[in-house]
This record gives C-alpha cells, sequence and structure tokens, in this order.
C-alpha cells in the first residue's frame, strides 16, 4: 500500500531500558561480536566483529589510525550510540539493561572534542559531581596536572571560562576536562585522545596519577603517541573498524606489523624519542 | 547618547533616501497624496451635505446632476489616495530590502578588514546576530513603521489645519483630549519599551545558551547534564517569556486603548458640535456638513496618532538595530601604515627591477626622495628584544631576539602556554608587538603592508579549513591566479595528487566546508599543496601534524619536508621527532626563549630539551 512507506513517528534513538537497575557493578567491559554503523546500516560498518573483554581494574590502550574505529569502539560503552549487531555488556550486564542516568554516571568519558561551558573553573568541574567539596576539585585538578596553572591564574578556580573556554589554551583545557571526568569517581574512564595537546612529561605525569589515585577503575586510553599507552596492561590496535591485535606493548612490538610501524615512525627522530 | 542617536538617524537616513533618491522622492509623494486624498474625501462631505443634500431638502430644488458631478470627484480622489498608498508600500519595500543588501554587504566588507584582535574579544553568536536580528528589526522600521509614521504625520499636520479652519472651539476640545492621550502614550511606549529591550537581551540569551548547548551535546549526555542543562534552559527561558509578555501585553493594550481616546475626543466633539450647529452663533456656530466633516477628520486625527505611538516601539528598536549594527561598521580596521609593497621582478647583472612577468619576488621600497629600492625576497626574518603583550598590561614575551636565515629551519618547543604561537602571530602581524623590531629581509616589517606581507608567508595550522568547493579551488585558494597544471603539481609535491587522484571525481570532488569524507591527514594534505601553490619564501606550520596519526604522518611529513626546501620555516611541534632536524631550536618557558641550539647542542647541555627529549625526569 502506497502508505506503508511512511515513516513510524520520531522516536528517540537511544531509550531508556524498562528494567530498574541502580548500579553498575564494576568496570569489566564486554563487547560481544559487535559490529557498528553511524547509519545503521550494515553495508556501511565502521566496526566489525568486535570480540574483547576488559577486566575490570584493567589499564587499555588503543591505537589506530584516523578512521579506524578507536573512537566508535569507545563510545558504544556509555551508549552514546548504540551496537547495530551484537551487544555490549558493563558490569556484566547489557548496557541496554542500565537507566542511560546509571550507566552514565558509572562510565567517565574524555572527549576528543572537549567543551568547556561558561562559567567559572569551580562550575565547570562541578559537572562531574556537583555536591564537590573544594578540596575535591583541587585533588582531582592536581592529578590531572591542572592544579598549577589553574593557581597561576589570579582568579585561580574562580577564573571564568569564556564560551567553547576560549581563554585557556588546548593543553590546559584537555588537562581541565579530564579533572571533570576525574570528579565522577567512575568505574570506567575512557580518555579518548585527550592528552593530545599536552607535553609528553605532563602526559606522564596524568597517567601515574591516574594508576595511584583510582587503581580500581578500568582506564582505556586512546591515543596516538606509543609512549602514552606503552605502559598499559593490554594494547589494541585497530586498523579498519577491526582489532589488529590485543598485547602488550613488547608482545606488539614483536608480532604486530602495524604497531611496529607506528612505534619505528615515532622513533625516527632518535632513539629515546619520547620515551616519557 | 544623544549624539550617536543623531549619528544613527543621519546614517540610516543616507541608506534609505541619500542612496535611493528617486524612489525615495517617490515614496514621499505617494504618502503625501494619499494624505491629501483621504482628507480631501473628509472635505467633499461638508459640500455635499451643506450644498446639496440639505439644500435639496429644503428648497426641493433638483441638485442631483450637481450631486453625482461632486460623488464622482470624490471617488477619484479616493482612488487616487488609494492607487498612491499601494504604491509606496510597494515602492518602500523595494527600498527596505535593497537597504539591508546594502548594509550585509558592508558589513561583510567591514569585517574582512577588522584584526583578529575583534573576533578574539566578540563571540561569533554576537556578531552573527547583527547579521540576523539586528537587519531584520531595521527592516521592520524601514518598511513598516518609517511609511506609517510618515504617513500619520502628513495626515495629523492636514487634518489639524483643516480642523482649524472649520471650528476653533471644537479644535480646542480636540487638543485637550489629544494631550491627554499624548501623555498616556507616552508612559505606555516608555513601559513596553523597557520590556522590548529586555525581551531583545533575554532573546539573546537564550539563543547563546542553544547554541552553547548544542556546541556541548556529547559532553552533556556523558555528565547526564541533560536534567540540568534544561533547569537552566527553562529559567532564561521563563525570563524571555515574562519579558516578552509584558512588551507585547502593554502594546497590545495600546490600541484599545488609544481607541478609547479617540472615542471620547469623538463624542465630546458631535456633542459640542450638535450644540453648536443648533444653537451656537458667531464662532460657535457652524454647519451640519461642516460638523460632519469634522467628525471624520477627528477619526483620520486620532487613528493617526494611535498608529504612530504603535509604531513608536518597532522604531525605537529599529533604531537600537541601527545603532548596533553601525557600531560594527565603526569599529577601527585593522591598521596598515606600511608601504612596502612585494612586487614580481627579474635580477639580470645583479640588479633587480620590476617585472610582471618576473621569476622572482621583490619588496619594492620607495623613499621620501622619490627614489626606489627593490630588495630580493629571500625569507630573512630576525628578531631584535620583542616583547609583546595582548592587553597592554601582562606581558606574554619577553625579549625574544632570534634569526632565520634564508631556507632555514627554526623550531619552537615548550609547554602549552609558553608563547610558541604568539611568536608566529607576531611575524604574519595578525598582533603588533609592543617593543622592540621585527625586520624581513633587512625591512621593518611594521613598513611592509600587511597583504603583501602575509603573501610572502603560508601558515599552516593544525586545524585545517577548508571551503566549499572542489579540492581545485581549495588549492588554488593559495594563489588565485595559478593554473590548474599549477594546482596539481602543487599537489604532487605534497603527496596529495595519489589519493585525490584515487578520488571517484578527482581534483574536481566537492568538499562541503567541515562535512566532507575525507580525513584529517588527507585535509591536511590539501592544505599542504595550498601553500604549495602560494610558494611563498618563509612558512609557518603550527602543530601541523599533531592531531594526524603518526602513520599518515609520515606521508604528510614527506610533503611537508619537499615543501620545506630551500625556505625559511618556523616549525612548532610537540613530536620532537618533527623538529629534530631544525637549523636551530628555540625552547621557550613562560614567554622566554631559555634554551637555543642545534638538537646535538641542546643535548649535550642537558637542559629542559634534553629533560624533554629524553623523557629524563623525575615523577613525583
Amino acid at each position: 500500500m502506497a502508505w506503508s512507506t511512511v515513516p513510524p513517528a520520531e522516536v528517540p534513538d537511544i531509550e531508556d531500558s524498562k528494567v530498574n537497575i541502580d548500579s553498575v557493578a564494576d568496570g569489566d567491559i564486554v563487547f560481544e561480536n559487535v559490529s557498528f554503523s553511524y547509519a545503521g546500516d550494515p553495508d556501511k560498518l565502521c566496526l566489525t566483529g568486535i570480540d574483547l573483554h576488559i577486566r575490570s581494574g584493567e589499564t587499555i590502550g588503543i591505537i589506530g589510525g584516523t578512521g579506524s574505529g578507536k573512537t566508535s569502539l569507545v563510545q558504544l560503552i556509555p551508549r552514546l550510540y548504540d551496537a547495530t549487531l551484537g551487544r555490549v555488556l558493563v558490569g556484566g550486564r547489557d548496557v541496554r539493561d542500565y537507566e542511560l542516568d546509571t550507566l552514565r554516571n558509572a562510565v567517565a568519558v574524555v572527549l576528543q572534542k572537549n567543551v568547556l561551558f561558561q562559567g567559572t573553573i569551580k562550575e565547570n568541574l562541578r559537572w562531574g559531581d556537583e555536591n564537590a567539596t573544594d578540596e575535591e576539585l583541587v585533588e582531582v585538578c592536581k592529578l590531572a596536572q591542572a592544579d598549577p596553572f589553574i593557581s597561576t591564574f589570579p582568579d585561580g578556580y574562580d577564573t571564568f571560562i569564556e564560551q567553547g573556554g576560549t581563554n585557556v589554551s588546548g593543553g590546559q583545557k584537555q588537562r581541565l576536562c579530564i579533572a571533570r571526568a576525574l570528579l565522577k569517581k567512575p568505574k570506567i574512564l575512557i580518555l579518548d585522545d585527550s592528552t593530545s595537546a599536552v607535553d609528553t612529561r605532563t602526559d606522564a605525569l596524568i597517567r601515574e596519577g591516574l594508576k595511584t589515585y583510582i587503581p580500581s577503575t578500568t582506564k582505556i586510553i586512546i591515543a596516538q603517541r606509543i609512549s602514552s599507552v606503552q605502559d598499559a596492561d593490554r594494547i589494541i590496535v585497530m586498523d579498519g573498524g577491526r582489532i589488529d591485535a590485543v598485547g602488550t606493548h613488547e608482545e606488539l612490538l614483536k608480532n604486530n606489523a602495524i604497531y611496529r610501524e607506528v612505534y619505528d615512525s615515532q622513533q625516527k627522530g632518535g632513539n629515546e624519542d619520547e620515551q616519557a | 547618547m544623544n549624539k550617536l542617536k543623531k549619528g544613527v538617524m543621519a546614517r540610516l537616513l543616507d541608506y534609505i533616501a541619500g542612496r535611493h533618491k528617486r524612489e525615495f522622492t517617490v515614496v514621499i509623494a505617494c504618502i503625501l497624496l494619499s494624505g491629501v486624498a483621504g482628507m480631501a474625501g473628509n472635505i467633499f462631505m461638508q459640500v455635499i451635505i451643506d450644498d446639496y443634500i440639505l439644500k435639496m431638502v429644503k428648497t426641493g430644488e433638483d441638485l442631483f446632476g450637481g450631486l453625482l458631478a461632486v460623488l464622482l470627484i470624490m471617488g477619484a480622489v479616493y482612488l487616487i489616495g488609494a492607487l498612491g498608498t499601494l504604491f509606496y508600500n510597494r515602492t518602500i519595500g523595494v527600498i527596505g530590502q535593497k537597504v539591508l543588501k546594502e548594509i550585509r554587504d558592508d558589513l561583510f566588507v567591514k569585517m574582512q578588514k577588522l584584526p583578529i584582535s575583534f573576533f578574539d574579544s566578540h563571540t561569533n553568536g554576537d556578531i552573527m546576530s547583527v547579521y540576523t536580528n539586528d537587519t531584520d528589526t531595521l527592516r521592520q522600521f524601514i518598511v513598516q513603521s518609517l511609511p506609517m509614521m510618515v504617513s500619520s504625520f502628513v495626515t495629523i499636520i492636514f487634518s489639524f489645519c483643516v480642523m482649524l479652519h472649520y471650528s476653533l472651539p471644537l479644535t480646542g476640545i480636540v487638543l485637550l483630549v489629544t494631550v491627554i492621550m499624548l501623555i498616556v502614550a507616552k508612559c505606555m511606549v516608555s513601559y513596553s519599551g523597557r520590556y522590548f529591550k529586555r525581551q531583545q537581551d533575554s532573546m539573546g540569551k537564550v539563543n547563546g545558551y542553544i547554541e552553547e548547548m548544542f556546541g556541548g551535546l556529547k559532553v552533556i549526555k556523558v555528565f547526564c547534564h541533560g536534567r540540568a542543562a534544561v533547569d537552566d534552559f527553562k529559567k532564561i527561558n521563563e525570563e524571555l517569556y515574562d519579558n516578552a509578555l509584558r512588551a507585547g501585553g502593554a502594546s497590545n493594550i495600546m490600541m484599545p486603548v488609544m481607541a478609547g481616546f479617540g472615542n471620547l475626543e469623538y463624542l465630546l466633539a458631535a456633542v459640542a458640535g450638535g450644540a453648536m450647529a443648533l444653537f451656537g452663533d458667531g464662532m460657535f456656530s457652524t454647519t451640519i456638513g461642516t460638523l460632519i466633516s469634522f467628525l471624520g477628520l477627528i477619526r483620520q486625527f486620532s487613528n493617526s496618532i494611535t498608529q504612530s505611538a504603535q509604531q513608536m516601539n518597532s522604531a525605537i528598536m529599529g533604531f537600537a538595530g541601527a545603532s548596533r549594527i553601525f557600531a560594527l561598521m565603526d569599529n577601527e580596521p585593522e591598521a596598515d601604515e606600511g608601504f612596502v609593497t612585494l612586487v614580481h621582478a627579474k635580477e639580470e647583472n645583479g640588479l633587480i627591477r620590476e617585472d610582471a612577468a618576473g621569476n622572482i619576488y621583490a619588496w619594492k621600497y620607495p623613499h621620501e626622495d622619490g627614489s626606489v629600492t627593490y630588495t630580493k625576497v629571500e625569507g630573512n626574518v630576525v628578531f631584535d628584544h620583542v616583547d609583546f603583550s595582548y592587553d597592554g598590561k601582562n606581558t606574554i614575551l619577553h625579549d625574544i631576539s632570534l634569526y632565520a636565515k634564508p631556507g632555514q629551519k627554526i623550531a619552537f618547543v615548550g609547554a602549552t602556554g609558553a608563547g610558541k604561537t604568539t611568536i608566529t602571530n607576531l611575524i604574519n602581524r595578525f598582533y603588533d608587538i609592543a617593543d622592540g623590531k621585527i625586520r624581513y629581509d633587512g625591512i621593518n616589517i611594521n613598513k611592509i603592508r600587511k597583504p603583501d606581507l602575509r603573501r610572502s608567508m603560508s601558515l599552516i595550522l593544525q586545524d585545517v579549513n577548508l571551503f566549499t568547493g572542489t579540492i581545485l579551488d581549495n588549492i588554488r585558494y593559495g594563489r588565485l591566479d595559478a593554473t590548474d597544471e599549477e594546482c596539481i603539481e602543487a599537489a604532487k609535491l605534497a603527496g596529495a595528487d595519489s589519493f585525490i587522484t584515487r578520488l571517484p571525481e578527482g581534483y574536481y570532488t566537492v568538499i562541503n566546508g567541515d562535512e566532507n569524507n575525507l580525513s584529517q591527514g588527507q585535509c591536511q594534505l590539501i592544505s599542504i599543496a595550498r601553500a604549495a601553490v602560494a610558494d611563498p619564501p618563509v612558512m609557518i606550520m603550527d602543530e601541523a601534524t599533531s592531531s594526524i596519526d603518526t602513520r599518515t604522518e609520515a606521508i604528510v611529513q614527506a610533503g611537508m619536508d619537499r615543501l620545506m626546501e630551500g625556505r625559511t620555516v618556523f616549525v612548532i611541534a610537540h613530536r620532537l621527532s618533527t623538529v629534530r632536524n631544525s637549523k636551530a631550536i628555540m625552547v621557550l618557558d613562560h614567554g622566554r626563549i631559555i634554551e637555543r641550539g642545534s638538537h646535538e647542542q641542546l643535548i649535550e647541555e642537558k637542559g629542559q630539551y634534553y629533560q624533554l627529549y629524553t623523557g629524563a625526569f623525575e615523577l613525583e
């Protein structure tokens, strides 16, 4: 019939689940044969057949070229998008079983495109936890290596951030966004290329801080720099929407061509380059 | 304030009347015509009643022929009036659109001349609203309020004169009520005007909030901040609702209140006039026909006053819009006192002379005595004790001295906020230095015309801006007169040719601003080709490869290396592998150069660079 082609009434893509589970057990993540397409079209997949188990408290590095599917992969964890095929489990349950707020409160994501909002630094940080004390704010900022530069501002933590965060530098913005995410005390922390504008030394300090401050949190670090992921428990190499290899830095150096190529290209400048 | 307003009025008039003299004269003429025609109709009423109808009733004389003639004339007059109204409404609409087009053009032209510092201190939304909101209020003013107010003014003056002529005492009554009416109107206009102003402000807030939340959509989701955002939005939306309600409410009751006064005027004049017709004599007498005409005039008179009062708010808002438009136009353009220009030249026997077909570029330096010196453009850049501050208070760069000889690669490294990008912004004079000197091929860069200075160098940034158009168009952006072959040659040099030719449409693939299917690396390759086609002696690369993955970087890097050959290059990078082979590396810290030298020297020194490079630092 002619009107059978009329699309159904607009419904939100991501719908809150009916089952009421009020907490996420732990930071355990499972991808079960997951494929994903932004258009929902199985012919245009940007992730194909992902099978992966990340144990709670693990530190996972993800490496891969632009367009290899790194960001798409992690966006399925807090349900910014739903898997087209297969399913994603967090804390042992399908992500679709949680209430969205419950899930997202347990998963902190520092996005590639960091956004700060008009308001003071304090107000921005409290997005992570509106009841956080001033001491807690300083604590997370120290961990994110943001405290040193914030203290140099005349107004300190009350410095007003302009719309879009135009009055702080790229590296400063990234560190503020990491601090904001830490304040959530998440079960899972995802850093999506969040330290690209931060120098290698500060980057290392941040990772060191994470290790000691939130040891039980699952940490997923997407990066371009090998140095940012090489001390992770396991490193995932993504290529063309598939997992090319998983392993430690040493294993991948030995067995994975892509990883070695990336590593070599970053070492070209000198043997000791960016070992921090 | 008053002075500015006057300026705004004069300039607005120049846009409306000055630039469209013919159309505007027609509009004014038609308004006059329709005003007079409306008035004349009423005067005819007096003639018809007194000279024909009453006469026929009294004497029984047959005056139908004459009456018909008068009626026909009256009909013709009304018709002319109606045509006049139609015509001026149409014409003013055309003028309105023309003025808006000219204003938008002028704004855009002006915008290209403003310095970067202007855009640092104004949000995009702010500037956009001048193009959209403010021009729209102005359009309403020009197309609707202005003609209505002029036509009301004409009617008020004419009808008042005729009323005076008909009866002094009745006009006195009208005047009395009108004064009260005006006082009430003034109060209401200023009340609603206050809320119209607040309504505009809240509208701006709502727009700004939506824009900001739109940009941060994903962040809102991952922080479950949706509810809080909705609460905040409801608050400012409520404010808008409140102000709009008050502003609209006041202006909505204006009409009935004014109409009430109009009726009162009518009633008082009818009673007084009736008594005068029956019992009055001398100055206080009147005829029935005159009275009916007079009452008609009162209607027109009070309607016109109501209309002008009604239009006051829109006039005030239009004015405010115009003030903002002119304020934007009045911003100081980027100062350019340079007089040294970039010309094509030819070198023969060690002598350089200007030659449009020449294969080299030269700086043309006209001296005060009329003589001209030509200096070959080589890319020799010298910083001599340069200080810089964005706001004149906090010094960002301290005592920077450095030199780059033609063909050398100079790198800046250091933590974020150390001042690396600031230095490069000074070379192309996005900002002017506070103290010291920057010389380019021995010429103080303040003496070089900015467009010529910028033409002689290319800037490659981390975020690539491609414009809507084909890939070929985008490459040609580097030099508008480049041929297709030259663009393709540049793409080959940049290493972009291989991926472009694999695209189905090749060089004619259309790119749509930000929404294109090219990867970041591919976009960067196009931007490098764009720089290559410009073929400048100096290049600045600011983190050009930091958001590209390292595999793609290898390709991009190869393109850049080819491009850098024989040019003076300033490189900013976090990846030390990118800067390693520089002639000199400047390590910046808090706006000062704390170390300088070649890679080997700096490693030898075991200072900051050594730490950055080897990671030999202690973790706390």
